[in-house]
């Protein structure tokens, strides 16, 4: 779920794009994404984390987190998310929000609002919390823990009324894909009965679990027409009240992603055991080696680690990224994304219709949406991500 | 939208400027962050839900007084506009 949460930053191409920045040697890093636990209440099939999940104890003491909120404003990062697993199945969530906001930086916490009760949601708020991101993984609760293998649902409808008595930002985010898109209209419906500021409609990317399961889970070319259809209906009916934001599935794109805004750009990731990733899939690539929180300074390694380093700029880039006109507004796309797909982390975005390897995305989209005899639709099997111990 | 002249501008929920201290001053939203300076720091300064419309483009008529009235307010209603559809103000 909070999973969703980065995806959602990969893909949206505004997402990151804060204005009037200046372009400089070594940019300044904005946003800060704390993974502060694997542990997740929820079980969903396209949770974004890494397939080998850390474990409780591996994960940073709070001194250490309290330290990296520290350096991170002072290397100029405006944002925290806090994110997981279940950033709330850390016993010291509200300690971690107060230091973020005292160190300076805006707070937003991505949640499945699971484990969560009146008095931790008010004290939270206490604390500092601008903005509290709620994940949907459907709009009934049949599907929801289809997705999930976890009753959930009811919870989330009641964090929903609680929100009311609160002044924060509110993001509802829908995760959607093949399974539960059918439940689109109904989705709108919550979202206009409780008119958030944001509502996010964020398609499965090909990541982690998502990957594993993404014959189950890529939608069809129609359903993706009907979904476009009817979120600009929503958009323009919300306008002035919900934001909507719509992360298309990248394999139906003519173009790629500007993933996580250019790769050692804007965003820096942190896992629960304190590694420093340039995203949150970037262990998919062989050969790379994150530093650690724990051994030096958030700016050191946003500045000289070689993992920031690797894609950063254009210095990497083969044909046809190289000369390309759009190479300063996609940067290639996502390189985790070249990796899985084309077995090359420097290719270009395979999903780029420019790519030699668009061949390899074609013939997946080709299977998806072959006309099959509705008696050999299955129900699907899914592979549910476990709780790390 | 545009607001009305009597409208009193204030920032959404989720939405802050970041600390005097903190340099260049920045709008903090969910997910997003805009530089302000100048003009748009004044403005978005004056969104407090104390100062109404007319009172905010009184003020940047002062502040600007080289500047014809008329362009500045009808600059500050397109841009209080332009916040409103980005979710940063309310009316």
């Amino acid at each position: 779920m909070q999973c969703r949460k980065v995806v959602v930053k990969t893909l949206r191409p505004e997402a990151l794009s804060y204005k009037n920045f200046m372009p400089t040697a070594i940019p300044t890093p904005l946003a800060l994404v704390a993974e502060l636990t694997h542990r997740c209440p929820l079980h969903c099939v396209y949770c974004s984390n890494p397939l080998e999940l850390a474990k409780r104890e591996s994960e940073l003491p709070t001194h250490t987190w309290l330290r990296v909120f520290q350096e991170a404003a002072q290397a100029g990062v405006l944002q925290v998310d806090f994110t997981g697993g279940e950033p709330l199945a850390r016993t010291d969530i509200v300690e971690l929000v107060h230091a973020a906001r005292v160190a300076g930086l805006y707070v937003s916490l991505i949640t499945s609002g699971l484990p969560l009760d009146e008095a931790k949601l008010a004290a939270l708020i206490e604390a500092g919390l601008d903005h509290f991101q709620l994940s949907f993984q459907g709009a009934t609760e049949q599907t929801a823990r289809e997705i999930s293998n976890t009753t959930s649902h009811p919870q989330k409808l009641r964090v929903l009324q609680w929100l009311k008595k609160h002044r924060v930002g509110v993001t509802l985010n829908f995760v959607i894909h093949r399974q539960n898109i059918q439940e689109l209209e109904e989705m709108i419906l919550l979202v206009e009965e409780h008119q958030p500021g944001c509502v996010e409609f964020a398609s499965v990317q090909y990541y982690g679990w998502g990957l594993a399961n993404r014959e189950a889970l890529l939608p069809t070319r129609r359903q993706l027409e009907f979904c476009v259809a009817k979120l600009k209906e929503a958009e323009e009916r919300l306008k002035g009240k919900t934001r909507v934001v719509f992360v298309v599935p990248d394999y139906y794109a003519k173009f790629p992603k500007p993933c996580v805004g250019g790769w050692g750009r804007k965003l820096m990731l942190v896992s629960p055991d304190g590694a420093v990733l340039p995203c949150h899939a970037a262990s998919v690539i062989p050969g790379m080696r994150f530093e650690n929180v724990k051994e030096k300074s958030l700016r050191e390694i946003w500045e000289n680690s070689p993992a920031f380093q690797k894609f950063r700029g254009e210095d990497w880039m083969q044909e046809p990224c190289k000369s390309c006109d759009r190479r300063h507004q996609d940067f290639g796309g996502c390189r985790c994304q070249a990796m899985l797909l084309a077995g090359d982390a420097a290719a270009t975005d395979p999903v780029c219709s420019l790519a030699p390897t668009r061949g390899k995305v074609n013939a997946i989209l080709e299977a998806v949406n072959e006309p099959k005899p509705a008696i050999l639709v299955e129900k699907p099997t899914y592979i549910y991500r476990p709780n790390p111990s | 939208m545009k607001p009305e002249l009597t409208a009193t501008p204030h920032l959404a929920p989720g939405v802050r400027l970041n600390d005097k201290s903190q340099l260049p001053r920045t709008l903090l939203m969910p997910e997003r962050a805009l530089r302000l300076n100048g003009p748009s720091l004044e403005i978005v300064q004056l969104c407090d839900g104390q100062h109404t419309v007319q009172q905010i483009a009184e003020k940047l008529h002062a502040l600007y007084s080289k500047a014809e009235p008329q362009r500045i307010t009808d600059d500050l209603l397109g841009y209080l506009a332009l916040l409103h559809d980005q979710r940063a103000i309310d009316f």
